[in-house]
């Protein structure tokens, strides 16, 4: 199993509530990493890499964030490149992952990072169904990123998680319409009655991002595409998961049948690399050449 | 009906339509997103569809306004100026569509200080804005001498004026040399930045592969060609209807009604082109898409209101002797402009109403997660609320606008551009 019982769950848990200086998903990126830049950073290292580069990355039609994270050393290289293996034969379609990733990150009614598509093999009502758990696939070339507007969303480079940064987020839900798998949500603010009764459940803020939001209308998360982060707010400093101490993404660590394997595909013993290895994974939508780090086995 | 009569009803039409929207723009602000029907499997809705539409048209007039201040024909010289106010107007509208469609609007400045030079949304944005500010310029370097002119007057007029002409005092020849030089730079810039702009927008959808019914290289210039049309239409039926227009510019709305002919013609071709190919090909998702267009539960939306009065009845109308009677011309561009929508429509929803995955939208019961999507009585009336905003601004126009002073009907007046 991948990074087991290596660190301590304690500080991990205790990091900072994201201000509005620093609207940065994920402190587990711990500064060296960190993609987004804030609005002085931008302008200073736009005038670093002077009007030249700037004229190249137009000509070249590449992006300025890869340039700036060029520019800034070989911080690129991928460390993790977390993802999933999905049994379909042993998911049952209990869909507790669903309800594990609801209470986790603590989604209003019509976000679900994960949810479960059911179609029946073979034509009487008694053949065996088939399952699908589906999260965000956290592809290697997501569609959902180059078409954001403000760069808000955007594959970690350390990990290769997706993420979103609700506070440069101006809603305008391009990333849903590009997103092939549906993996994207748009939070129109409804609430669960527990939150819209102003029940003291609604004062408990969500882990997500570690940035401890509590749920208040006309606040991000409402108003911005939401989607699956792989739980990343459970990572220690590292970035690293611990399965037995509980750090572990929600679905995955609740999946009654064990059929929602996760882990570090770059870490050759991971479980998850084992069963690439040994069985056949399929991806959806190859075609699309996007990528995806989810594989199911069927 | 009146004249009188008939002008009391277009202000009517326009006021109430402005207190239907005002209600849904008060809800959009209060209730935020909670009362539209889109959801994350549509996630775009009538307020795109909208948006599109009006900066479609925006486009097409701005470009028929080029005709006159950078290619100087004279044909159309006549409706120079109002062309140019009907891209203005057209263009504001299409901006309150969109930002009420943003979940957070007001971090629109978001997009110049985290410029994305990947996204066609970012340039989309960036030629948005550089657009606006021309076509705003550009609007009052050509009313400019007028509003001189204007300000002498006594009165509310004469205050408005004065107001509208920024301090400027300069009447002189020079002074209107000087005007006429700016506004061709600026129409002469503006061309290749509209063409860009409309493009763009239509690049946006393009781009999106995971989406078969828009993806592919056929878009952008489809919807370059679509502005052309349905500007050229509404700038037509507004020649006609403008400070006694179906009088005073019966030749130029003719020569509109033939040039709107052409265009809708040529984007006939490129939506039959993109329909064929589409069903030849047989992909399932295109196909899906195309089937949603012609037997779906919009059928109607195609078949009747795009196809027949958006494009059968006015192709008639124009192609048939009728050509020759400017109030059925106008009728006919109005047809067009009223059926342009509908094509909008069946570019965005069917586009999007398509499960990614089979079954999805079984696997998670919630409304925002379906196929079908009705837009809501709220987006209805916000949308209501814009039209009446255009048809409030165009009866301003009429009433404050300066009117052409030549006296003389359709006589070739000096250049102006």
């Amino acid at each position: 199993m991948a990074n087991r019982g290596e660190t301590s769950v304690g500080p991990t848990l205790a990091t900072q509530r994201a201000t509005d200086s620093g609207p940065a998903p994920g402190p587990g990126d711990g500064g060296e990493a960190a993609q987004v830049i804030d609005r002085r950073e931008m302008l200073d290292r736009l005038l670093k890499l002077g009007a030249a580069s700037l004229v190249a990355a137009l000509a070249s039609g590449a992006s300025l964030s890869p340039l700036v994270a060029a520019a800034k050393g070989s911080e690129t290289k991928q460390k993790y490149r977390y993802g999933m293996v999905i049994d379909t034969r042993r998911c049952v379609g209990c869909r507790s992952c669903v309800a594990a990733c609801k209470a986790e990150n603590k989604t209003p009614p019509d976000v679900a990072y994960i949810v479960v598509l059911e179609e029946a093999l073979g034509e009487h009502t008694d053949d065996r169904p088939l399952f699908m758990a589906k999260p965000c696939f956290h592809c290697d070339d997501p569609p959902c990123v180059p078409v954001c507007p403000v760069g808000a969303t955007f594959k970690r480079a350390q990990d290769g998680i997706v993420v979103v940064d609700y506070d440069r987020c101006i809603g305008c839900r391009y990333c849903l319409v590009a997103c092939p798998y549906q993996a994207r949500y748009f939070d129109f603010g409804a609430n669960y009655p527990a939150v819209e009764e102003e029940t003291s459940y609604a004062e408990v803020p969500s882990p997500e991002y570690r940035q401890f939001r509590v749920r208040e209308e006309g606040e991000s998360p409402i108003g911005n595409a939401r989607k699956c982060t792989f739980c990343l707010h459970l990572q220690d400093e590292e970035g690293r998961y611990d399965r037995a101490a509980g750090r572990w993404p929600a679905c995955s660590k609740t999946c009654t049948g064990r059929a929602i394997i996760f882990g570090d595909f770059n870490d050759p013993e991971s479980e998850v690399s084992r069963l690439l290895k040994t069985r056949n994974g399929i991806r959806l939508k190859e075609e699309l050449g996007t990528e995806p780090n989810v594989y199911y086995l069927v | 009906m009146s004249e009188k009569a008939l002008k009391s009803a277009f202000w009517a039409v326009g006021v109430i339509l402005i207190l239907i929207g005002s209600w849904a723009w008060v809800d959009r602000w209060l209730n935020e997103h909670q009362n539209t029907d889109y959801g994350s499997v549509v996630p775009w809705g009538l307020w795109v569809a909208v948006y599109i539409y009006f900066v479609g048209l925006s486009a097409g007039a701005f470009l028929v306004s080029s005709l006159v201040y950078v290619f100087n024909i004279k044909r159309f010289e006549r409706v120079g100026r109002l062309a140019l106010f009907t891209a203005f107007v057209t263009l504001f509208i299409a901006l309150l569509s969109i930002s009420a469609d943003l979940g957070h609007p007001f971090r629109f400045w978001h997009v110049l200080i985290y410029p994305s030079f990947e996204s066609p949304m970012a340039w989309m944005i960036w030629l948005y804005s550089a657009y606006f500010a021309l076509v705003s310029v550009e609007l009052w370097f050509v009313l400019r001498h007028d509003f001189v002119v204007g300000s002498r007057e006594q009165g509310r007029r004469g205050t408005l004026y004065r107001i509208l002409s920024l301090g400027s005092r300069e009447d002189s020849d020079e002074a209107r040399a000087s005007d006429r030089q700016i506004i061709r730079i600026l129409a002469t810039v503006g061309v290749p930045l509209v063409i860009m702009f409309s493009g763009g927008v239509g690049s946006l959808f393009g781009v999106v592969a995971s989406r078969p019914a828009w993806s592919g290289g056929l878009f952008p210039v489809l919807f370059i060609v679509s502005a052309l049309a349905s500007g050229t239409a509404l700038l037509a039926l507004v020649s006609a209807v403008f400070q006694d227009g179906l009088r005073r510019n019966r030749q130029t709305v003719l020569a509109l009604g033939t040039l709107a002919l052409g265009l809708l013609l040529a984007d006939v071709l490129l939506q039959l082109s993109e329909m064929l190919v589409g069903f030849y090909g047989n992909e399932p998702d295109k196909i899906a898409s195309l089937e949603l267009i012609f037997s779906g539960p919009y059928w109607w939306v195609f078949w009747f209101w795009q196809l027949g009065i958006g494009t059968v009845i006015p192709l008639a109308l124009l192609a048939l002797p009728s050509r020759r009677d400017p109030r059925l011309v106008a009728v006919a561009c109005g047809l067009i402009v009223v059926g342009f929508l509908a094509l909008r429509l069946n570019i965005i929803i069917p586009g999007l109403a398509d499960e990614q995955l089979a079954g999805l939208t079984q696997a998670f019961s919630s409304p925002r997660i379906s196929t079908d999507y009705v837009p809501s009585v709220m987006e209805f009336s916000f949308s209501a609320g814009l039209v009446g905003i255009g048809l409030v601004l165009f009866g301003l126009g009429e009433w404050l606008l300066p009117r052409e002073r030549d006296q003389a009907p359709e006589e070739v007046s000096h250049v102006t551009a």
